[in-house]
């Protein structure tokens, strides 16, 4: 188990070290940061300046090593869009935005999601299941921003019972959280159901019901740790689900998070903020996946990693 | 049928199979996911084909003066308020300015209902104008802030949805089709170098992809058809290289290269026709993915450019009037959900007529 | 046999059980009708072909028949002197487990992976006995002795997947028994064991019966375990018991002509044959019986009055009945041949 964990934390830092070298390439590849950094009319010195100050004289991989390096010592680099910043301040502020909207969406959609499964399983071909079924189908073709204006639209404004969008109080966070929930919910309730429709019909449930286990225990006891371990697979989707979701979720109601930051950012081709959250990004994805393995080892005792 | 039976030249095994092959074309019809392929057809592929003969008004260019009409079933409403020498700023709705009152009386419009008998609006009149524009047959979705009709921008809407989908997902399943098949069929480096890329592909969050992408190379239609087939080659590479692997292990294969067929020819004769069910039935089921993904892009802003009416665009346009003018963004999303739910019914049923075995795919 | 003459009373008494099962194309009529009773102590062998409703009698017995398409639609199950059919599921709760228990038929499923066999073992002791954790261990290391499992102690904390068939079916049989029911179903418990490991464990039970005085009803298709295990055996065709009676009255003098078949079916160790001797033709769709006697289709003596009329019952000796149109005494068509029983039978 340690070793297999130990490869798969190689694995990961592998794999964020090409998603680091990839978004590095983009970067540059994304038009010229001077053109940010310099007005129109800069003259030969302020542009050769601007160059030496920021290293762009040198050539591109003294570039890359030199961003490797710094990155080493845990130095992000200065953002170019937000003056008097580092990229490392900047994502301070905002990690804890995205932290809190993406725990709670994923708590809403656990917590939704699987006793609503487990209940449209017991209650198999009853308006129940059928009400579950459209929800669940919904939840697949609804894009995340579709869903979020709309909730903003009914439980905001025509109901009048949030803000429409920004940051503060709890009655903030609510509805995006709600929104980036949605499509979790969704997928899970589905894989929910149908792993314990097939539990319910094995041979062990029925011997826990002849040995005359009360039915609720032997939904709970018995199926539903059985049942957990095909959604679980997905839970490691469900990190790129959130961060994805979150870059669309804080567009749309305004939330002052990560993904807000990235995508001004692009507009703004900082690319020092983009590679700064990109990374991040992709190391708290990686960081999931191993924890679902561990998790996953540990619901079904039947895997053991090697 | 009764025609069928009586024709002296056809024999009762005859007629019999021509009743089976009626029988089963009509059981094929019924079990055909109806309402699904009615709404594709009429949201998606008739509006998407005749949007320039169908659509009522110009998609790009809206009259300013119709601006924020709403859908043909909202009445205009009237209301009445007070005049004040200055209107509170919290009593907005109940009072209005002096100077804005005579502006609008002057205008034409609002009217007196009470007091102003000479003729002149005086602070405690009461006035009563115009809330909101009433919707019309015009424009039965109502338009947008430039005055644009937003049926008409919904059906060219339509077609860019259409046609960045179908040149996505055929350069994206083209590539991942051709790169799972060399993988499958090459073996040893080959195979571990494509499947590499894959997983490292597949474990990146797409959005955030797509927008260094579009931030490296652009906004615009070609990005956003490039960036979508980026983002979706490397799940039809991992199904197809799984297909042909087995495809490859029958005796056919092995009898074609027995028999002289070069490499290239038996991944095109022999190994790719055995793949089509699977291909097609991926790319229905890509097909609502690949809607949800460009609206998305387009939403954000980094998928097609602004004047151009995707159905992304034009929700992005409607988010900040979402408290005065909702359908504004409410009618393209709608749009969105409806094709792309309809798509996915159909890509399930296809998968469960063609190919069952993509169930977990 | 000696448990017949020391037990006399009855702990289960069936009549007209009928269970049925509601699909949105048909009505299965997967128990039609079956009747039969079981003294305390005693083995009842209920035997039949796949599908000719064993098994859902079983589930009828513990009122377990899957829902909502199954349901017991008529007859009686008097366990303990009490109609269970008439019982709530509440109270069936407190009959299942510690009055009637059942052995499934394949060890490698029945035992949820994801739990200790500690872990199971307490939960089904613990429905009968609420005590403190380490007499309730005590008690799950007793119960896995019971069953020969070596070393219980160090077992407790295994995972079922880290055990062997014979082993988890023993545990099975340890659950099935730990609330000390009266009576056990045991549903081929033995045919997804390997077949020295069936000996065992078959002995095991049988062992456990002469010290418990438990009742089991043994279902299998193999007359073999019959002739083996059993007192009494009663056989089914398409949901009916076409035949009962002592096991030696059955062995020795088999009125029905499907019984028959089935005991000629068996292949002897002793004797060379030619060929398996086996039953032409498939049994009836239970969604679609035939009106009469439904092995007629497959019987060399059917006559029309085998089609057209379900046959009444005959008794042959004391507790010996069969259902066949040949055994009245106006039957007109051929008569049965005289059975001849194989040798090597044990009775």
């Amino acid at each position: 188990m340690q070793a297999y964990i130990l490869r798969r934390v190689a694995q990961g830092i592998l794999a964020i070290f090409v998603i680091c070298t990839v978004t590095f390439a983009l970067a540059r590849v994304s038009g010229d940061p001077l053109n940010v950094l310099l007005p129109e009319e800069a003259s030969e010195e302020q542009i050769a300046l601007i160059k030496a100050e920021w290293g762009l004289d040198k050539p591109i991989h003294m570039q890359y090593l030199q961003y490797l390096g710094k990155l080493f010592r845990g130095d992000l680099g200065e953002a170019i869009a937000w003056p008097n910043s580092t990229a490392t301040e900047l994502i301070v502020q905002r990690l804890p935005n995205t932290v809190k909207l993406s725990a709670l969406a994923l708590i809403v959609s656990g917590v939704i999601a699987f006793p609503v499964g487990v209940l449209v399983a017991i209650k198999k071909d009853t308006p129940f299941d059928y009400v579950g079924k459209l929800f669940a189908i919904l939840g697949q073709s609804a894009p995340t921003f579709a869903v979020g204006l709309i909730l903003m639209w009914i439980f905001a404004v025509q109901l009048n019972f949030f803000p429409t969008s920004g940051s503060g109080g709890v009655e903030y966070i609510i509805l995006p959280a709600l929104a980036l929930g949605y499509y979790n919910v969704a997928a899970l309730m589905r894989l929910t159901r149908s792993s314990m429709l097939e539990v319910l019909d094995t041979e062990y449930v029925k011997l826990a019901r002849i040995k005359g286990v009360p039915e609720w225990k032997v939904v709970w006891k018995h199926c539903f740790r059985n049942a957990l371990i095909v959604p679980l697979t997905y839970f490691g989707l469900i990190g790129a689900v959130l961060i994805t979701g979150s870059v669309v979720i804080e567009t749309v109601f305004a939330w002052p998070g990560l993904g807000h930051l990235v995508i001004k950012a692009i507009l703004f081709r900082d690319y020092v903020v983009v590679q700064a959250v990109v990374l991040l990004f992709a190391t708290a994805f990686v960081i999931i996946n191993i924890m679902v393995d561990v998790l996953y080892a540990y619901i079904d005792p039947r895997i053991r990693y090697t | 049928m009764a025609a069928v039976t009586t024709s002296p030249e056809v024999t009762g095994v005859e007629t019999q199979q021509r009743a089976g092959r009626i029988a089963k074309g009509y059981r094929a019809v019924r079990e055909l996911p109806l309402i699904p392929l009615i709404i594709l057809i009429f949201l998606l592929v008739i509006p998407a084909m005749f949007a320039n003969q169908l659509a009522p008004h110009n998609q790009r260019i809206g009259v300013l003066d119709d601006a924020k009409l709403p859908p043909f079933w909202v009445s205009e409403s009237f209301e009445s308020r007070t005049v004040v020498q200055r209107a509170d700023k919290d009593k907005l709705d109940v009072e209005i300015g002096l100077t804005n009152a005579r502006r609008k009386v002057d205008r034409g419009e609002a009217t007196i209902l009470s007091g102003g008998e000479d003729g002149t609006v005086d602070p405690g009149d009461t006035l009563r104008f115009q809330a909101n524009k009433g919707g019309s047959m015009e424009y039965p979705l109502g338009t947008d802030k430039q005055g644009r009709d937003i049926l008409s921008r919904i059906m060219h809407g339509a077609r860019i949805s259409l046609m960045v989908s179908s040149l996505a997902i055929l350069l994206g399943g083209g590539l991942g089709t051709i790169l799972g098949m060399l993988a499958a069929y090459r073996g040893g480096k080959t195979d571990s170098i494509i499947m590499r890329i894959v997983d490292i592909k597949l474990a990146f969050p797409s959005i955030l992809l797509a927008l260094v992408l579009v931030a490296a190379i652009g906004a615009g239609f070609t990005t956003v058809i490039v960036v979508i087939a980026v983002l979706l080659w490397a799940r039809y590479a991992r199904v197809v290289r799984g297909e042909a692997l087995s495809i490859k292990q029958q005796d056919f294969i092995d009898r074609a290269r027995v028999s002289g067929a070069s490499n290239v020819r038996i991944m095109m004769r022999h190994i790719f026709p055995n793949l089509v069910n699977t291909v097609v039935v991926l790319a229905t089921l890509e097909v609502g993915h690949v809607i949800i993904l460009e609206s998305t892009l387009s939403f954000l802003g980094a998928g097609i450019p602004a004047p151009t009416p995707a159905w992304g665009v034009m929700v992005a346009d409607g988010r900040d009037l979402i408290t005065t003018a909702w359908w504004i963004f409410l009618f393209p999303c709608l749009a969105i959900v409806l094709t792309v739910l309809s798509m996915n019914l159909l890509g399930d049923w296809l998968r469960d007529k063609l190919d069952p075995k993509l169930r977990n795919v | 046999m000696t448990a017949v003459q020391t037990a006399t009373d009855t702990i289960l008494e069936v009549s007209n059980l009928k269970t049925y099962i509601f699909t949105r194309a048909a009505t299965v009529k997967a128990v039609d009708g079956i009747s039969f009773n079981l003294k305390k102590g005693e083995t009842l062998g209920i035997v039949g072909e796949s599908g000719c409703g064993k098994t859902m009698t079983a589930l009828s017995l513990l009122r377990l028949v899957p829902r909502p398409a199954g349901r017991i639609v008529e007859g009686e199950i008097v366990l303990n002197g009490e109609d269970i059919l008439q019982k709530s599921e509440d109270e069936m709760r407190d009959v299942r487990g510690r009055q009637i228990s059942m052995i499934l038929q394949d060890p490698q499923t029945s035992l949820n992976p994801v739990f200790t066999i500690g872990n199971q073992l307490r939960e089904a002791l613990g429905i009968a006995h609420k005590e403190n954790k380490s007499s309730m261990l005590s008690r799950a290391v007793d119960a896995l002795r019971k069953v020969n499992v070596a070393a219980p102690e160090r077992r407790l904390d295994d995972y079922p997947h880290q055990m062997s068939g014979g082993m988890k079916q023993r545990v099975v049989g340890a659950i099935a028994m730990s609330c000390e029911p009266g009576v056990i179903i045991a549903d081929e418990p033995t045919t997804a064991l390997d077949v020295t490991i069936q000996l065992q464990y078959l002995r095991l039970l049988k062992e456990i019966q002469a010290e418990t005085g438990l009742a089991i009803i043994f279902i299998t298709h193999d007359f073999g375990v019959v002739a083996r295990m059993c007192d009494r055996v009663a056989v089914m065709y398409a949901g009916r018991i076409i035949e009962q009676g002592e096991v030696r009255d059955i062995f020795s003098r088999p009125a029905h002509p499907y019984t028959q078949a089935l005991i000629n079916s068996v292949p002897k160790l002793e004797q060379s044959v030619d060929r398996l001797y086996s039953i032409d033709g498939q049994p009836p769709l239970l969604s679609n019986l035939p009106e009469g006697c439904r092995f007629a289709p497959r019987c060399p003596y059917a006559s029309d009055q085998c089609y057209e009329e379900y046959p009444s019952s005959y008794q042959l000796a004391d507790g010996h009945h069969a259902d066949c149109w040949a055994l009245d005494a106006d039957w007109q068509g051929t008569p049965i041949e005289e059975f001849v029983p194989p040798t090597g039978t044990a009775g």
